[in-house]
Protein backbone atom coordinates (compact mmCIF):
# COMPACT_ATOMS: atom_id res chain seq x y z
CA UNK A 1 0.00 0.00 0.00
CA UNK A 2 2.59 2.62 0.63
CA UNK A 3 4.53 1.54 -2.27
CA UNK A 4 1.49 3.18 -4.48
CA UNK A 5 1.72 6.84 -6.25
CA UNK A 6 -1.22 9.28 -5.62
CA UNK A 7 -2.33 8.68 -8.75
CA UNK A 8 -2.69 4.64 -7.95
CA UNK A 9 -3.98 5.42 -4.29
CA UNK A 10 -6.97 7.76 -6.06
CA UNK A 11 -8.00 5.06 -8.07
CA UNK A 12 -7.91 2.64 -4.80
CA UNK A 13 -9.83 5.22 -2.87
CA UNK A 14 -12.35 6.27 -5.99
CA UNK A 15 -13.14 2.45 -6.28
CA UNK A 16 -13.48 2.36 -2.74
CA UNK A 17 -11.82 -0.79 -2.52
CA UNK A 18 -9.74 1.47 0.54
CA UNK A 19 -10.66 4.45 2.99
CA UNK A 20 -8.58 7.56 3.82
CA UNK A 21 -9.70 6.35 7.02
CA UNK A 22 -7.43 3.00 6.61
CA UNK A 23 -5.02 4.58 4.74
CA UNK A 24 -4.42 7.42 6.74
CA UNK A 25 -4.08 4.83 10.38
CA UNK A 26 -1.89 2.59 8.18
CA UNK A 27 0.40 5.92 7.05
CA UNK A 28 0.55 7.03 10.90
CA UNK A 29 1.43 3.61 11.94
CA UNK A 30 4.37 3.28 9.58
CA UNK A 31 5.67 7.14 10.08
CA UNK A 32 5.47 6.16 14.12
CA UNK A 33 7.57 3.03 13.03
CA UNK A 34 9.95 4.18 10.80
CA UNK A 35 10.49 8.27 11.40
CA UNK A 36 12.68 7.49 14.41
CA UNK A 37 15.45 6.49 12.05
CA UNK A 38 14.77 9.67 9.77
CA UNK A 39 13.32 12.63 11.59
CA UNK A 40 11.64 13.67 8.78
CA UNK A 41 8.56 15.20 10.90
CA UNK A 42 8.69 17.99 12.92
CA UNK A 43 5.18 17.77 13.87
CA UNK A 44 2.77 14.54 13.25
CA UNK A 45 -0.78 15.82 13.47
CA UNK A 46 -3.01 12.29 14.26
CA UNK A 47 -5.77 13.96 15.10
CA UNK A 48 -6.46 16.56 12.50
CA UNK A 49 -5.48 13.48 10.00
CA UNK A 50 -7.57 11.39 11.12
CA UNK A 51 -10.47 13.90 11.46
CA UNK A 52 -9.54 15.23 7.18
CA UNK A 53 -9.63 11.40 6.73
CA UNK A 54 -13.40 10.95 7.92
CA UNK A 55 -14.24 14.06 6.17
CA UNK A 56 -12.53 12.81 2.85
CA UNK A 57 -14.48 9.11 3.39
CA UNK A 58 -17.70 11.23 3.28
CA UNK A 59 -16.96 12.97 0.10
CA UNK A 60 -15.95 9.90 -1.46
CA UNK A 61 -19.07 8.36 -0.82
CA UNK A 62 -20.78 11.53 -2.48
CA UNK A 63 -19.03 11.43 -5.54
CA UNK A 64 -17.27 14.78 -4.72
CA UNK A 65 -13.90 14.01 -5.43
CA UNK A 66 -10.49 15.42 -6.86
CA UNK A 67 -7.62 13.14 -7.55
CA UNK A 68 -6.53 14.06 -4.13
CA UNK A 69 -9.73 13.99 -1.73
CA UNK A 70 -8.70 11.21 1.11
CA UNK A 71 -4.76 11.32 0.05
CA UNK A 72 -2.03 11.38 3.05
CA UNK A 73 0.03 13.98 2.33
CA UNK A 74 2.99 16.33 4.47
CA UNK A 75 3.41 20.13 4.39
CA UNK A 76 7.35 21.58 4.47
CA UNK A 77 6.80 23.44 8.07
CA UNK A 78 7.34 26.68 6.56
CA UNK A 79 3.73 26.20 5.34
CA UNK A 80 1.40 28.21 7.86
CA UNK A 81 -1.64 25.76 9.22
CA UNK A 82 -4.48 26.80 11.07
CA UNK A 83 -4.30 25.57 14.53
CA UNK A 84 -0.87 23.35 14.15
CA UNK A 85 2.41 24.34 14.81
CA UNK A 86 4.86 26.03 12.26
CA UNK A 87 8.05 26.49 13.18
CA UNK A 88 9.92 26.94 9.84
CA UNK A 89 12.64 24.88 11.36
CA UNK A 90 13.53 27.21 14.04
CA UNK A 91 13.80 28.17 17.44
CA UNK A 92 12.36 31.33 17.24
CA UNK A 93 9.19 29.87 15.86
CA UNK A 94 9.03 26.86 18.19
CA UNK A 95 6.06 27.91 20.09
CA UNK A 96 4.17 29.16 17.37
CA UNK A 97 0.42 27.92 16.29
CA UNK A 98 -0.55 29.87 12.85
CA UNK A 99 -4.00 31.29 13.23
CA UNK A 100 -4.64 30.74 9.55
CA UNK A 101 -3.76 28.20 6.31
CA UNK A 102 -1.11 29.42 3.48
CA UNK A 103 -3.29 29.27 0.67
CA UNK A 104 -1.30 25.99 -0.70
CA UNK A 105 -2.41 24.67 2.54
CA UNK A 106 -6.20 25.70 2.22
CA UNK A 107 -6.41 25.04 -1.31
CA UNK A 108 -5.29 20.99 -0.64
CA UNK A 109 -7.22 21.22 2.30
CA UNK A 110 -10.53 21.99 0.19
CA UNK A 111 -9.26 18.94 -2.24
CA UNK A 112 -10.08 16.72 0.51
CA UNK A 113 -6.03 15.66 1.51
CA UNK A 114 -5.35 14.67 4.19
CA UNK A 115 -2.70 16.40 5.95
CA UNK A 116 -0.35 13.55 8.46
CA UNK A 117 1.95 16.46 9.71
CA UNK A 118 4.77 18.67 8.83
CA UNK A 119 8.13 18.21 7.85
CA UNK A 120 11.86 18.63 9.25
CA UNK A 121 13.24 21.16 7.22
CA UNK A 122 16.78 23.85 7.25
CA UNK A 123 16.08 27.08 9.58
CA UNK A 124 14.05 29.37 7.79
CA UNK A 125 14.86 26.93 4.72
CA UNK A 126 18.43 28.34 4.53
CA UNK A 127 20.50 25.15 3.97
CA UNK A 128 21.29 22.53 1.57
CA UNK A 129 21.51 19.54 3.96
CA UNK A 130 18.63 19.73 6.55
CA UNK A 131 21.77 20.10 9.11
CA UNK A 132 20.54 23.68 10.33
CA UNK A 133 17.64 22.61 11.73
CA UNK A 134 16.55 23.42 15.28
CA UNK A 135 15.14 20.03 15.79
CA UNK A 136 18.18 17.96 14.56
CA UNK A 137 19.13 16.75 11.17
CA UNK A 138 17.02 14.46 8.50
CA UNK A 139 18.51 11.44 7.64
CA UNK A 140 18.53 10.06 3.92
CA UNK A 141 16.61 6.70 3.97
CA UNK A 142 19.32 5.87 1.45
CA UNK A 143 22.19 5.59 3.68
CA UNK A 144 21.33 7.26 6.99
CA UNK A 145 24.55 8.26 8.00
CA UNK A 146 24.06 10.72 4.79
CA UNK A 147 22.06 14.11 4.37
CA UNK A 148 18.72 14.02 2.46
CA UNK A 149 19.37 17.17 1.05
CA UNK A 150 17.69 20.54 2.05
CA UNK A 151 16.30 22.63 2.79
CA UNK A 152 13.29 20.29 2.11
CA UNK A 153 14.77 17.54 3.37
CA UNK A 154 12.23 16.13 5.60
CA UNK A 155 9.33 16.12 2.75
CA UNK A 156 12.29 14.19 0.62
CA UNK A 157 12.86 11.43 3.04
CA UNK A 158 9.37 10.96 4.17
CA UNK A 159 8.34 11.03 0.39
CA UNK A 160 11.53 8.43 -0.54
CA UNK A 161 10.97 6.13 2.74
CA UNK A 162 7.13 6.01 1.52
CA UNK A 163 5.99 7.60 5.16
CA UNK A 164 3.82 9.88 3.04
CA UNK A 165 2.88 9.91 -1.03
CA UNK A 166 3.67 13.17 -1.33
CA UNK A 167 4.56 16.64 0.12
CA UNK A 168 4.89 20.25 -0.25
CA UNK A 169 8.28 22.10 -0.33
CA UNK A 170 9.47 25.24 -1.25
CA UNK A 171 12.58 25.99 -3.44
CA UNK A 172 14.94 29.64 -3.30
CA UNK A 173 18.24 27.96 -4.71
CA UNK A 174 17.30 24.17 -5.22
CA UNK A 175 15.46 23.67 -1.92
CA UNK A 176 13.05 21.29 -3.78
CA UNK A 177 14.95 19.59 -6.45
CA UNK A 178 18.25 19.35 -4.88
CA UNK A 179 16.70 16.61 -1.53
CA UNK A 180 14.27 15.11 -4.62
CA UNK A 181 17.68 14.16 -6.62
CA UNK A 182 19.32 13.39 -3.09
CA UNK A 183 16.94 10.92 -1.77
CA UNK A 184 15.54 9.18 -6.12
CA UNK A 185 12.04 11.19 -5.85
CA UNK A 186 10.53 13.54 -8.56
CA UNK A 187 11.34 17.59 -7.38
CA UNK A 188 9.18 20.48 -8.96
CA UNK A 189 9.98 24.11 -8.90
CA UNK A 190 6.90 25.76 -10.85
CA UNK A 191 7.07 29.12 -12.51
CA UNK A 192 8.12 31.92 -10.05
CA UNK A 193 4.38 33.37 -8.90
CA UNK A 194 2.87 29.80 -9.95
CA UNK A 195 1.71 28.86 -6.94
CA UNK A 196 0.86 31.32 -3.80
CA UNK A 197 3.21 32.31 -1.34
CA UNK A 198 0.35 33.62 1.26
CA UNK A 199 1.07 31.72 4.18
CA UNK A 200 4.56 30.57 3.12
CA UNK A 201 7.23 31.70 5.66
CA UNK A 202 9.11 34.13 3.70
CA UNK A 203 13.40 33.84 3.22
CA UNK A 204 14.14 35.54 -0.24
CA UNK A 205 10.65 36.50 -1.40
CA UNK A 206 11.95 37.56 -5.35
CA UNK A 207 13.07 33.56 -5.64
CA UNK A 208 10.79 31.84 -2.92
CA UNK A 209 8.35 29.22 -4.76
CA UNK A 210 6.38 26.60 -3.25
CA UNK A 211 6.15 22.95 -4.94
CA UNK A 212 5.79 19.06 -4.48
CA UNK A 213 7.66 16.50 -3.87
CA UNK A 214 6.07 12.91 -5.12
CA UNK A 215 7.13 9.57 -6.36
CA UNK A 216 6.70 10.29 -10.00
CA UNK A 217 6.04 13.19 -12.46
CA UNK A 218 2.45 12.13 -12.64
CA UNK A 219 1.51 12.92 -9.23
CA UNK A 220 3.46 15.80 -9.47
CA UNK A 221 0.86 17.32 -12.53
CA UNK A 222 -1.98 16.28 -9.68
CA UNK A 223 -0.51 18.06 -6.59
CA UNK A 224 0.53 20.99 -8.59
CA UNK A 225 -3.10 21.47 -10.31
CA UNK A 226 -4.20 22.34 -7.12
CA UNK A 227 -1.84 24.20 -5.50
CA UNK A 228 -1.30 26.56 -8.94
CA UNK A 229 -3.43 29.53 -9.51
CA UNK A 230 -3.66 33.36 -8.80
CA UNK A 231 -4.11 34.88 -5.24
CA UNK A 232 -5.41 37.86 -4.22
CA UNK A 233 -3.53 37.57 -1.32
CA UNK A 234 -0.21 37.25 -2.83
CA UNK A 235 0.32 40.11 -5.41
CA UNK A 236 3.26 38.66 -6.79
CA UNK A 237 1.53 35.39 -8.07
CA UNK A 238 0.54 34.99 -11.77
CA UNK A 239 -2.61 35.84 -13.26
CA UNK A 240 -2.06 33.46 -15.27
CA UNK A 241 -5.21 30.65 -16.26
CA UNK A 242 -3.82 27.07 -15.05
CA UNK A 243 -3.72 24.36 -17.80
CA UNK A 244 -4.65 20.64 -16.93
CA UNK A 245 -1.28 19.13 -16.51
CA UNK A 246 -2.22 15.79 -15.96
CA UNK A 247 -4.27 15.80 -19.89
CA UNK A 248 -0.82 18.11 -21.18
CA UNK A 249 1.26 15.04 -19.36
CA UNK A 250 -0.14 12.43 -21.52
CA UNK A 251 -0.61 13.82 -24.71
CA UNK A 252 1.09 12.67 -27.74
CA UNK A 253 4.97 13.42 -27.85
CA UNK A 254 6.31 15.75 -30.28
CA UNK A 255 9.86 15.80 -30.80
CA UNK A 256 11.20 18.40 -29.12
CA UNK A 257 15.16 19.83 -28.51
CA UNK A 258 16.69 20.02 -25.25
CA UNK A 259 19.91 21.92 -24.73
CA UNK A 260 22.45 20.68 -22.50
CA UNK A 261 24.49 23.50 -21.42
CA UNK A 262 28.51 22.93 -20.87
CA UNK A 263 28.95 25.25 -17.98
CA UNK A 264 26.80 22.04 -16.30
CA UNK A 265 29.78 19.57 -16.78
CA UNK A 266 32.37 20.87 -15.15
CA UNK A 267 34.69 20.14 -12.39
CA UNK A 268 32.57 19.86 -9.94
CA UNK A 269 30.52 17.27 -11.44
CA UNK A 270 31.60 13.54 -10.96
CA UNK A 271 32.08 11.74 -13.47
CA UNK A 272 30.18 8.88 -12.08
CA UNK A 273 27.42 11.01 -12.00
CA UNK A 274 28.56 12.85 -15.39
CA UNK A 275 27.77 9.34 -17.34
CA UNK A 276 24.24 8.92 -15.42
CA UNK A 277 23.30 12.37 -16.95
CA UNK A 278 24.09 11.24 -20.23
CA UNK A 279 22.54 7.95 -19.94
CA UNK A 280 19.53 9.88 -19.13
CA UNK A 281 19.89 11.93 -21.94
CA UNK A 282 19.95 9.50 -24.51
CA UNK A 283 16.63 8.04 -23.48
CA UNK A 284 15.32 11.47 -24.47
CA UNK A 285 16.80 10.82 -27.70
CA UNK A 286 15.51 7.23 -28.23
CA UNK A 287 12.02 8.97 -27.92
CA UNK A 288 13.08 11.13 -31.13
CA UNK A 289 14.44 14.36 -28.73
CA UNK A 290 17.08 16.29 -30.55
CA UNK A 291 20.19 17.30 -27.82
CA UNK A 292 21.82 20.23 -28.66
CA UNK A 293 24.97 21.50 -27.01
CA UNK A 294 24.32 25.15 -25.54
CA UNK A 295 26.47 27.71 -23.41
CA UNK A 296 24.82 30.04 -20.87
CA UNK A 297 27.52 32.57 -19.91
CA UNK A 298 26.97 33.75 -16.90
CA UNK A 299 25.92 31.08 -15.01
CA UNK A 300 29.19 30.95 -13.17
CA UNK A 301 28.22 33.87 -11.90
CA UNK A 302 24.75 32.86 -10.11
CA UNK A 303 26.06 30.98 -6.62
CA UNK A 304 27.50 34.65 -5.37
CA UNK A 305 24.77 36.99 -7.35
CA UNK A 306 22.29 34.33 -5.46
CA UNK A 307 23.96 34.86 -1.67
CA UNK A 308 23.67 38.40 -2.09
CA UNK A 309 20.26 38.92 -3.87
CA UNK A 310 18.89 35.61 -0.92
CA UNK A 311 20.71 37.59 2.14
CA UNK A 312 19.65 40.35 1.31
CA UNK A 313 15.82 39.64 1.00
CA UNK A 314 16.37 37.59 4.10
CA UNK A 315 17.76 40.14 6.48
CA UNK A 316 14.71 42.32 5.83
CA UNK A 317 12.13 39.19 5.69
CA UNK A 318 13.49 38.12 9.02
CA UNK A 319 13.60 41.73 10.90
CA UNK A 320 9.89 40.80 11.68
CA UNK A 321 10.99 38.19 14.21
CA UNK A 322 11.40 40.19 17.21
CA UNK A 323 9.59 38.71 20.29
CA UNK A 324 6.97 41.20 20.39
CA UNK A 325 3.95 39.93 18.74
CA UNK A 326 4.98 35.90 18.61
CA UNK A 327 8.10 33.80 19.05
CA UNK A 328 10.65 33.00 21.31
CA UNK A 329 11.68 36.28 23.50
CA UNK A 330 14.72 36.09 25.95
CA UNK A 331 14.10 36.08 29.45
CA UNK A 332 16.82 38.65 30.25
CA UNK A 333 18.01 41.79 29.26
CA UNK A 334 19.06 45.77 29.79
CA UNK A 335 17.37 47.76 27.53
CA UNK A 336 15.58 47.47 24.45
CA UNK A 337 18.67 47.15 22.13
CA UNK A 338 19.20 44.06 24.05
CA UNK A 339 15.58 42.94 24.37
CA UNK A 340 16.38 42.36 20.45
CA UNK A 341 19.53 41.35 20.22
CA UNK A 342 19.08 38.32 22.92
CA UNK A 343 15.52 37.22 21.75
CA UNK A 344 17.27 37.11 18.15
CA UNK A 345 20.72 35.87 19.01
CA UNK A 346 18.57 33.16 21.33
CA UNK A 347 15.97 32.37 18.40
CA UNK A 348 18.29 31.95 15.67
CA UNK A 349 20.93 29.03 14.28
CA UNK A 350 24.08 30.21 12.90
CA UNK A 351 23.50 29.85 9.64
CA UNK A 352 20.59 32.19 9.75
CA UNK A 353 22.79 34.41 11.79
CA UNK A 354 25.06 34.42 9.25
CA UNK A 355 22.78 34.82 6.39
CA UNK A 356 21.48 37.68 7.98
CA UNK A 357 24.86 39.81 8.36
CA UNK A 358 25.90 38.98 4.90
CA UNK A 359 22.61 40.24 3.94
CA UNK A 360 22.76 43.51 6.11
CA UNK A 361 26.65 43.99 5.03
CA UNK A 362 25.32 44.54 1.34
CA UNK A 363 22.89 46.58 2.10
CA UNK A 364 24.56 48.46 3.99
CA UNK A 365 24.99 51.60 3.40
CA UNK A 366 28.25 52.31 0.86
CA UNK A 367 27.65 48.54 -0.01
CA UNK A 368 24.03 48.58 -1.63
CA UNK A 369 25.02 49.88 -5.56
CA UNK A 370 28.26 47.16 -5.55
CA UNK A 371 26.41 44.45 -3.93
CA UNK A 372 22.69 44.19 -4.35
CA UNK A 373 22.67 46.08 -7.37
CA UNK A 374 25.05 44.48 -8.71
CA UNK A 375 23.98 41.41 -8.20
CA UNK A 376 20.37 42.13 -9.54
CA UNK A 377 22.26 43.68 -13.03
CA UNK A 378 24.33 39.81 -13.13
CA UNK A 379 20.64 38.05 -12.73
CA UNK A 380 19.16 40.33 -15.56
CA UNK A 381 22.33 38.44 -17.59
CA UNK A 382 21.81 35.14 -16.31
CA UNK A 383 18.21 35.63 -17.26
CA UNK A 384 18.61 36.93 -20.58
CA UNK A 385 21.42 33.74 -21.16
CA UNK A 386 18.43 31.26 -20.39
CA UNK A 387 15.84 33.28 -22.85
CA UNK A 388 18.40 33.31 -25.44
CA UNK A 389 18.52 29.55 -25.15
CA UNK A 390 14.98 28.76 -25.28
CA UNK A 391 15.07 30.69 -28.45
CA UNK A 392 16.04 27.36 -30.09
CA UNK A 393 15.53 24.86 -27.50
CA UNK A 394 12.60 23.64 -25.72
CA UNK A 395 14.19 22.45 -22.35
CA UNK A 396 17.49 22.86 -20.84
CA UNK A 397 19.10 18.78 -19.21
CA UNK A 398 21.53 18.90 -17.10
CA UNK A 399 22.50 17.44 -13.58
CA UNK A 400 20.82 18.47 -10.45
CA UNK A 401 23.54 18.16 -8.05
CA UNK A 402 27.09 17.49 -8.78
CA UNK A 403 27.62 14.50 -6.18
CA UNK A 404 25.37 11.79 -4.81
CA UNK A 405 24.48 12.79 -1.23
CA UNK A 406 26.87 13.64 0.95
CA UNK A 407 27.71 12.79 4.66
CA UNK A 408 26.35 14.33 7.36
CA UNK A 409 28.51 16.82 8.89
CA UNK A 410 31.07 16.69 6.18
CA UNK A 411 30.41 19.98 4.62
CA UNK A 412 28.92 22.27 8.22
CA UNK A 413 32.17 23.74 8.56
CA UNK A 414 32.84 25.28 5.19
CA UNK A 415 29.22 27.23 3.98
CA UNK A 416 31.11 28.29 0.55
CA UNK A 417 31.74 24.31 0.16
CA UNK A 418 27.83 23.56 1.07
CA UNK A 419 26.67 26.62 -0.98
CA UNK A 420 28.34 25.11 -3.95
CA UNK A 421 26.04 21.68 -3.47
CA UNK A 422 23.73 24.42 -5.15
CA UNK A 423 25.55 25.12 -8.29
CA UNK A 424 23.42 23.87 -11.73
CA UNK A 425 20.17 24.76 -9.39
CA UNK A 426 20.35 27.96 -8.73
CA UNK A 427 20.09 29.82 -12.22
CA UNK A 428 16.71 28.89 -12.52
CA UNK A 429 14.95 30.60 -9.28
CA UNK A 430 17.15 33.75 -10.46
CA UNK A 431 15.39 33.73 -13.43
CA UNK A 432 12.13 32.73 -12.36
CA UNK A 433 12.33 29.25 -14.04
CA UNK A 434 10.35 26.33 -13.55
CA UNK A 435 12.74 23.21 -13.40
CA UNK A 436 11.92 19.30 -12.17
CA UNK A 437 14.23 16.77 -11.04
CA UNK A 438 13.73 14.03 -11.76
CA UNK A 439 15.57 10.20 -10.37
CA UNK A 440 18.21 8.99 -13.22
CA UNK A 441 20.38 6.14 -11.68
CA UNK A 442 22.54 5.03 -8.89
CA UNK A 443 26.35 5.69 -7.42
CA UNK A 444 27.45 3.47 -4.96
CA UNK A 445 23.36 3.10 -4.00
CA UNK A 446 22.88 6.55 -3.70
CA UNK A 447 20.12 8.07 -6.00
CA UNK A 448 21.25 10.69 -8.45
CA UNK A 449 18.67 13.53 -10.18
CA UNK A 450 18.41 14.33 -13.80
CA UNK A 451 17.29 18.46 -13.95
CA UNK A 452 14.83 19.74 -16.43
CA UNK A 453 14.66 23.68 -17.15
CA UNK A 454 12.01 24.95 -18.84
CA UNK A 455 10.99 28.78 -19.97
CA UNK A 456 8.28 30.58 -17.87
CA UNK A 457 5.22 28.70 -18.04
CA UNK A 458 6.20 25.88 -19.25
CA UNK A 459 5.63 23.04 -16.43
CA UNK A 460 3.30 21.13 -19.00
CA UNK A 461 6.30 20.69 -20.83
CA UNK A 462 8.63 19.72 -17.87
CA UNK A 463 6.13 17.42 -16.60
CA UNK A 464 5.28 15.85 -20.31
CA UNK A 465 9.09 14.86 -20.55
CA UNK A 466 8.96 13.60 -17.18
CA UNK A 467 6.22 11.35 -17.47
CA UNK A 468 8.11 10.14 -20.66
CA UNK A 469 10.89 9.36 -19.55
CA UNK A 470 9.66 7.77 -16.30
CA UNK A 471 7.87 5.60 -18.46
CA UNK A 472 10.72 4.37 -19.88
CA UNK A 473 12.67 3.76 -17.00
CA UNK A 474 12.21 2.33 -13.64
CA UNK A 475 14.27 4.79 -11.32
CA UNK A 476 11.68 6.28 -9.75
CA UNK A 477 10.10 2.86 -8.27
CA UNK A 478 13.32 1.77 -6.29
CA UNK A 479 12.35 1.55 -2.57
CA UNK A 480 15.40 1.91 -0.05
CA UNK A 481 16.40 -0.84 1.64
CA UNK A 482 14.75 -0.81 4.71
CA UNK A 483 12.04 0.58 4.07
CA UNK A 484 10.09 -1.52 1.59
CA UNK A 485 8.08 -3.47 4.19
CA UNK B 1 39.85 38.87 7.15
CA UNK B 2 37.79 41.29 4.99
CA UNK B 3 35.60 41.44 8.10
CA UNK B 4 37.42 42.17 11.43
CA UNK B 5 35.75 41.97 15.09
CA UNK B 6 34.69 45.85 14.44
CA UNK B 7 33.07 45.36 11.15
CA UNK B 8 30.95 41.94 12.96
CA UNK B 9 29.75 44.08 15.78
CA UNK B 10 28.81 46.84 13.74
CA UNK B 11 26.74 44.69 11.87
CA UNK B 12 25.27 43.17 14.58
CA UNK B 13 23.93 45.84 16.06
CA UNK B 14 22.80 46.84 12.92
CA UNK B 15 20.54 43.49 12.45
CA UNK B 16 19.54 43.66 16.03
CA UNK B 17 21.49 40.41 16.64
CA UNK B 18 23.66 38.93 19.50
CA UNK B 19 26.47 37.19 18.53
CA UNK B 20 28.48 35.15 22.13
CA UNK B 21 32.24 36.21 22.21
CA UNK B 22 33.08 32.70 21.74
CA UNK B 23 31.16 32.82 18.31
CA UNK B 24 32.92 36.05 16.81
CA UNK B 25 36.00 34.41 15.35
CA UNK B 26 34.36 32.01 13.91
CA UNK B 27 31.39 34.27 12.65
CA UNK B 28 34.08 36.83 11.40
CA UNK B 29 36.04 34.33 9.40
CA UNK B 30 33.03 32.83 7.60
CA UNK B 31 31.76 36.09 7.01
CA UNK B 32 34.90 37.06 5.27
CA UNK B 33 35.12 33.86 3.49
CA UNK B 34 31.38 34.69 1.93
CA UNK B 35 32.07 38.22 1.18
CA UNK B 36 35.43 37.03 -0.23
CA UNK B 37 33.36 34.81 -2.73
CA UNK B 38 30.08 37.31 -3.17
CA UNK B 39 33.01 39.34 -4.71
CA UNK B 40 33.47 37.57 -7.80
CA UNK B 41 30.35 40.17 -8.99
CA UNK B 42 32.66 42.69 -9.11
CA UNK B 43 34.55 41.16 -12.64
CA UNK B 44 31.25 41.39 -14.32
CA UNK B 45 30.94 43.87 -17.03
CA UNK B 46 26.86 45.08 -16.50
CA UNK B 47 27.33 48.51 -18.10
CA UNK B 48 23.96 49.18 -19.24
CA UNK B 49 22.50 46.55 -18.04
CA UNK B 50 19.17 46.97 -16.02
CA UNK B 51 18.79 45.60 -12.34
CA UNK B 52 15.72 42.65 -12.55
CA UNK B 53 12.51 44.29 -10.74
CA UNK B 54 10.89 40.68 -11.17
CA UNK B 55 11.67 37.51 -13.08
CA UNK B 56 8.73 37.63 -15.67
CA UNK B 57 8.64 41.50 -15.71
CA UNK B 58 5.15 41.70 -14.04
CA UNK B 59 4.46 45.13 -12.01
CA UNK B 60 2.98 45.04 -8.96
CA UNK B 61 -0.75 44.57 -9.37
CA UNK B 62 -3.67 46.55 -7.26
CA UNK B 63 -6.33 46.24 -4.82
CA UNK B 64 -9.61 47.49 -4.57
CA UNK B 65 -8.69 49.84 -1.23
CA UNK B 66 -11.72 47.53 0.84
CA UNK B 67 -11.20 45.63 4.16
CA UNK B 68 -11.38 42.16 3.94
CA UNK B 69 -9.93 40.68 7.43
CA UNK B 70 -12.02 40.55 10.30
CA UNK B 71 -10.94 41.15 13.88
CA UNK B 72 -8.88 38.01 14.70
CA UNK B 73 -6.76 39.95 18.05
CA UNK B 74 -7.88 37.90 20.64
CA UNK B 75 -6.65 34.53 18.27
CA UNK B 76 -3.46 36.41 17.21
CA UNK B 77 -2.59 37.13 20.70
CA UNK B 78 -2.45 33.75 21.75
CA UNK B 79 0.81 33.34 20.18
CA UNK B 80 1.83 36.71 22.20
CA UNK B 81 4.85 36.29 24.66
CA UNK B 82 2.84 38.24 27.11
CA UNK B 83 -0.49 39.90 26.80
CA UNK B 84 -2.52 42.18 29.07
CA UNK B 85 -5.92 43.49 28.17
CA UNK B 86 -5.70 42.96 24.85
CA UNK B 87 -2.32 44.97 24.80
CA UNK B 88 1.40 43.15 24.13
CA UNK B 89 3.53 43.96 26.55
CA UNK B 90 7.06 45.14 25.76
CA UNK B 91 10.35 46.56 28.04
CA UNK B 92 10.20 50.17 28.88
CA UNK B 93 11.08 51.46 25.87
CA UNK B 94 11.31 55.35 27.07
CA UNK B 95 13.99 56.62 29.28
Amino acid sequence: MHDATISQLAQKLKNRTISSKELTEYFLTRISRLDPSLNSFITVSQEEALAQAKAADARLASGDVTPLTGIPIAHKDIFCTKGVKTSCGSRILDNFVSPYDATAVAKLKAAGAVMLGKTNMDEFAMGSSNETSFYGPVHNPWDTDRVPGGSSGGSAAAVAARLVSGATGTDTGGSIRQPAALTGITGLKPTYGRISRYGMVAFASSLDQAGTLTRTAEDAALMLQIMAGADERDSTSLPESVPDFSRAQRSIWENITIGVPDNFFDDSLETQNAQLIREALSVFEKLGARIKDIHLEHIRLSVPAYYVVASAEASSNLSRFDGVRFGHRAKHFEDLAEFYMRTRGEGFGSEVKRRILTGTYVLSAGYYDAYYLQAQKVRQLISQDFARAFETVDLIAGPTTPTPAFRIGQKTDDPIQMYLNDIYTIGAPLAGLPALSIPCGFVKNLPVGLQLIGPHLSEEKLLKAGFYYQQETDWHNHVPPGYEA
Amino acid sequence: MLLNREDVEKLCLLSRLEITPEEMDDVSAKLSDIVNMVNQLQDAETSGVLPMAHPLDQSQRMRKDKVTETDNQEQYQQNAPLVERGLYLVPKVIE
